[in-house]
């Protein structure tokens, strides 16, 4: 970017200052802290200057926006077309209560839903399962059965709004009641849009929803890719997730590199089956989070999008420019929140969010300040909504495409991470990638040594988090949380029992019996499923049924 | 009577809850200050978690738990733990847990419940100074 001769005038000019004006600072005034680091422990330089991204031509590393490599970003005219999808992520109690919550939101101005299921749906259990005891309608909606869906998206148009789910080990049969939906809505399943997260590998090594062992478990994860490949054609069939690994404790590098290995090895399964590259891949989506550390955060995202448009041509050949975008949802990150002084995390959502932002999100769940004590409250959530609001429209961050490009320090950034990545991902291939890197236990080790590195830093109070280990205060400031109604398992497991007995038995027996029959074969369930679902089989009978064809992983835990 | 032996301890992950960075940290936390630690990984029954409990032999139960089914589950830790007659291993728990849940688990045999962002060194400490054997 900078010709020979004024690097080497530059050159010699810091040679001057460092000698003539920074000794003599350094002299009278110390600096802080001896060594400076980002949150993931990246060293950073007091002054970045071209120096720092001498090799970096323009060109072939940055571009322009919606052109290749895209570090610039995904779309030409970035903001100023449209604004990111405002989604955040909603589920508790009943189908009804949470029917409301989404109702709730998109009033308030949100422009996406993004579902959380409880965990024993995530898992393939029905609201009665002893298992289930104590958590049905906790960490998200319980959906049993296709009545459980109807309830939960009464009055909400699936032809206009688009909505995210997380789930993965039991997604096809979760989507397959999402399409059953949209078809009773009359809306055509080519209309449908919006994300299935059907991202299984990081369940094995960061999140733990897994129910089957890995090889049955990725062919489900390609029978939805294939299945929407012709029916739904603008759902995005997987949502590849670093959030989550991030959140069990690992470092920027470490989320991207898991990440993008994972993302590979779900285009490989789908190329093995067949499919053109070009003709699943744009339908490949990411969820990343967005972590304390301003600028490091915001080169990750740039980073990755560089790093995977790359990826994408030479080691598979794309050719179709939209299977080389990166296009991402964020969440800013909850294991920073703080469950003391809880309002400064109004605070640290907000700088999380606009780091989010200007690395060029496409889609952004902003954490309510009340999360270290309980699921958001309603103020809780609009507030967070507000905040993403603010920046989109007060702070003028929109008005142009990647802002801080061009900035010695997030260019230097970017090249350090999109390099390091590369060198991880590179190891995982060694492996023999990524499924065996995570059944050998490489993830998890890796995690849970930066999980333990970041949290020994806090004890020792080399890191400073506000409100936890310094300017701390005895003063409460009193907040309301939301309380689970404890009735609702109750409802929840009468609807159930009401469900079983209103259906036909014959119909779901036989629907069952055909699914079994297909997964004992080699066909895409997708189409069972739906038969399945539509019979008012529930979650845990299709669950159980698969569970006894492919069997149940079994982890070794790393600590 | 407190025994020379190292203090064995039973970090156990009921119920459904996957959130289990904590667990993790602190399992190497407790390595770290000397104390045997045993880790059940995610997804265990109270049944289970009592039984690994008497099988190791454990002098401290730590139960986590992130996504409120707490109310449910450790009670009934501590519930089969008496059936057993287990009377001597002391149960802390820590996790997600509204204040006004603590006292109900307490009487329900809870030594001590840790919310987020408590230090660990606070847990060694009170390890070491409750243990009942």
């Amino acid at each position: 970017m900078f010709d020979k001769s004024e690097l080497a005038s530059a050159l010699k000019e810091k040679e001057r200052w460092e000698k003539r004006t920074l000794a003599k600072t350094l002299e009278r005034f110390p600096e802080r802290l001896k060594e400076f680091t980002t949150v993931s422990g990246m060293p950073i330089e007091r002054l970045y200057t071209p120096m720092d991204v001498e090799n970096l031509d323009y060109v072939r590393d940055l571009g322009f926006s919606g052109e290749f490599p895209f570090t610039r970003g995904i779309h030409s005219t970035g903001y100023r077309g449209r604004l990111w999808t405002m989604r955040q992520y909603a589920g508790f109690g009943t189908a009804e209560e949470s029917n409301e919550r989404y109702k709730y939101l998109l009033e308030q101005g949100q422009t996406g839903l993004s579902v959380a299921f409880d965990l024993p749906t995530q898992v393939g259990y029905d609201s009665d399962h002893p298992l289930a005891e104590g958590e049905v309608g906790k960490a998200g909606v319980p959906v049993n059965s296709l009545k459980d869906m109807e309830i939960l998206f009464d009055g909400i148009p699936l032809g206009k709004v688009s909505t995210s789910m997380t789930i993965n080990a039991t997604a096809p049969q979760v989507l397959a009641m999402y399409f059953a939906i949209a078809e009773k809505q009359g809306v055509a399943l080519d209309g449908v849009r919006g994300t299935v997260q059907n991202d299984i590998l990081k369940e094995y090594a960061a999140r733990g929803t897994y129910i089957y062992p890995p090889e049955p478990s990725m062919r489900l994860v390609t029978d939805i890719i294939e299945y929407c490949l012709e029916n739904a054609p603008n759902f995005n069939t997987i949502s590849v997730s670093g959030y989550h690994v991030r959140e069990a404790g690992s470092t920027a590098v470490q989320e991207l590199a898991f990440t993008l290995a994972n993302g590979i090895a779900y285009i490989e399964a789908a190329v093995k089956r067949g499919l053109p590259v070009d003709s699943f891949a744009p339908r490949i989506s990411f969820f990343f989070a967005c972590h304390n550390d301003f600028f490091e955060e915001i080169a990750k995202f740039r980073a990755a999008r560089r790093l995977w448009a790359r990826i994408m041509k030479e080691r598979f050949g794309a050719k179709d420019p939209r299977s080389l975008l990166l296009r991402y949802h964020v969440q800013t990150s909850g294991c920073t929140l703080t469950a003391q002084q809880p309002f400064n995390n109004i605070v640290r959502v907000t700088m999380q969010a606009l780091a989010a932002v200007l690395g060029g999100a496409q889609s952004l769940h902003t954490n309510s300040f009340d999360e270290a004590l309980a699921l958001p409250s309603e103020i809780a959530v609009m507030t967070a909504l507000r905040t993403q609001q603010t920046i989109a429209y007060e702070s003028g961050v929109t008005n142009t495409v990647d802002p801080l490009g061009g900035s010695y320090l997030v260019e230097y950034l970017t090249n350090k991470i999109e390099g390091e990545t590369s060198e991880y991902i590179e190891k995982i291939d060694e492996m023999g990638g990524a499924p065996s890197a995570i059944q050998k236990g490489f993830y998890q080790k890796e995690i849970a040594d930066s999980a333990y590195k970041y949290q020994r830093e806090i004890e020792d109070r080399k890191r400073t988090i506000v409100g936890l280990n310094k300017f701390v205060t005895d003063v409460k400031v009193p907040i309301k949380i939301l309380k689970v109604d404890q009735e609702a398992e109750k409802r929840q497991i009468e609807r159930l029992g009401k469900v079983r007995a209103e259906r036909n038995g014959k119909k779901v027996k036989e629907a069952l019996e055909k699914l079994r029959k297909a997964a004992e074969g080699q066909e895409n369930l997708m189409p069972y499923l739906f038969g399945a679902v539509k019979a008012y089989a529930t979650n845990g009978e299709i669950s159980d049924t698969l569970r006894e064809v492919f069997g149940e992983y079994k982890a070794t835990t790393i600590v | 009577m407190k025994s020379k032996r190292r203090i064995r301890v039973l970090i156990a992950k009921p119920g459904l809850d996957l959130h289990d960075r904590g667990a993790k940290i602190l399992v190497r936390a407790l390595r770290d200050s000397g104390m045997e630690v045993i880790y059940t990984g995610i997804r265990q029954t109270p049944e289970q978690i009592v039984e690994t409990a008497v099988q190791e032999d454990v002098d401290v139960i730590g139960l986590s738990h992130l996504t409120g089914a707490h109310m449910a589950l450790f009670p009934k830790v501590t519930k089969l733990l008496k059936e057993k007659g287990v009377n001597d291993v002391l149960v802390i728990g820590g996790g997600v847990i509204p204040e006004e849940d603590i006292p109900p688990l307490k009487e329900a045999g809870i030594a001590e419940i840790f919310g987020p962002g408590t230090p660990l060194e606070t847990i060694v400490k009170h390890i070491k100074e409750n243990v009942l054997r």
